[in-house]
């Protein structure tokens, strides 16, 4: 079988992989990193994303082979020690999940979001987030909670 | 279930070598958008996966200096929408192109994968169709390009031959007075599959009066249908309100739909006269303009 390395949440990796191995079988089964979801298989549901070289992909789009050489984040790899990244902070303070299926794909999404539009609008973060989809339907509070990530990333 | 054999080469030559020795079922990865989704639902079953984007010529997008424009088969929707050259000259390619998915599909999503998927509703394919593209095609025999409304052949299937693959397309510049659109109908607001998806490309003369267009129609019948018909209709006048009348009736009579759970036979075919109005106003004002 093929190897693979890559740097996920700043730690080098290797693996055997089949070819057929998506990035988030991958990181789940082999890397044991569970945070990152499988909602739907078909690319819709967003709770897959991760950063790919500091880009939002979902993982379930992409083979671990695709991957080889690049640099992953992961929800795991956001908090610095005990200390909340200030995306999953306002998640927290504005009630921005409920089941908390679909919150790694949010919150990695937003963090995207965050970093090309600071100052996004409500109606751009909705729209940013048509491929993220939380079966609570707990939009309100997510889009909330990124309006306050926004302003203290910096936006 | 077989092993899958994944091979990333550097250059065409490569990957026409790769596809010429293979014995099975080989499939080209480019944005990976459909075939991903495909391999894991076990619908496709390859015994090779050719990721092509490690091939600087699939993922580049250039304007050449007569106006033209090569696009590399993998370059992406959400990439096109950051450019200010095509997005001004070719707004409905782009808007075709981007439409696809959510944010992080468009990222990754590619003409040559969204024309060789073979979708009857491909997105991306009405208003490549009208602006005159063509595809650049490298294979056992060396390259060749063809128009790229001769790509799909039937749903799922591509006139591409055994050891082929598209590389990039063609497009041509933005005539004087030329303007272009795309519209789909979906029932949701996005991410969803075309009910009718119309592109037009026309152009204007100094008067306001349209000296030739193109009209095509998406997701009513097995493949693309370009609507000679109803370009006619418009060709000549200054889009009254009877060109327009006899526009629609030329794509409601052309539309060849079938009932889904999208839409029925009836719904379809009144839409492809609706879009094809909305569209053939947009590609005109932005000649204008």
């Amino acid at each position: 079988m093929p190897t693979v390395s890559m740097t996920v949440n700043g730690k080098p990796v290797s693996g055997e992989v089949e070819a057929r191995t998506l990035l988030v079988q991958f990181l789940r089964d082999q890397l044991r990193l569970t945070g990152t979801h499988v909602g739907c298989d078909t690319s819709q549901c967003g709770a897959c994303v991760v950063h790919v070289d500091g880009e939002s992909a979902k993982s379930c789009t992409m083979l671990a082979l695709q991957v080889d050489g690049a640099a992953i984040t992961t929800i795991e790899g956001l908090a610095n020690g005990e200390t909340l990244h200030p995306m999953q902070e306002a998640f927290r303070n504005n009630h921005g999940l409920q089941c908390g299926f679909c919150t790694p794909g949010m919150v990695m999404s937003a963090i995207d979001l965050v970093k090309k539009n600071p100052k996004a609008s409500e109606t751009e973060i909705r729209e940013w987030l048509e491929g993220n989809i939380c079966r609570c339907t707990g939009y309100h509070n997510i889009v909330k909670s990124i309006q306050e990530a926004a302003g203290n990333m910096g936006g | 279930m077989q092993s899958v054999q994944f091979e990333a080469p550097g250059t065409v030559d490569e990957a026409v070598a790769l596809l010429a020795g293979a014995t099975g079922d080989t499939r080209i990865l480019a944005g990976g958008t459909d075939l991903l989704v495909q391999l894991r639902a076990h619908m496709i079953n390859p015994g090779l996966i050719i990721d092509i984007k490690k091939i600087d010529e699939t993922r580049s997008l250039t304007k050449n200096a007569d106006g033209s424009y090569t696009i590399g088969a993998a370059y992406a929707g959400a990439e096109a929408t950051e450019r200010d050259d095509i997005t001004k000259d070719w707004p409905g390619v782009v808007e075709g192109w981007d439409l696809i998915g959510s944010t992080q599909i468009q990222g990754r999503a590619s003409l040559g994968g969204n024309l060789c998927n073979a979708s009857p509703a491909a997105d991306s394919v009405p208003a490549m169709i009208v602006a005159g593209m063509t595809a650049n095609i490298a294979g056992p025999k060396g390259r060749r390009t063809i128009p790229v409304q001769d790509v799909p052949v039937s749903p799922g299937k591509t006139s591409l031959g055994k050891g082929e693959f598209i590389v990039s397309f063609n497009l041509p510049g933005r005539p004087k007075g030329g303007g272009d659109a795309y519209l789909r109908l979906i029932p949701r607001t996005e991410m969803d599959i075309a009910v009718v998806g119309c592109g037009v490309a026309l152009v204007l003369d100094d008067s306001g009066t349209v000296t030739s267009a193109k009209v095509s129609l998406g997701a009513v019948s097995a493949k693309v249908l370009v609507v000679d018909a109803a370009a006619k209709a418009i060709i000549g006048t200054k889009l009254d309100d009877d060109a327009l009348a006899k526009l629609d009736a030329a794509c409601q009579a052309a539309a060849k739909p079938i009932n889904d759970k999208r839409g029925t036979i009836e719904y379809r075919t009144k839409i492809a006269g609706v879009l094809a109005r909305r569209a053939v106003k947009i590609a005109a004002e932005r000649a204008g303009s």
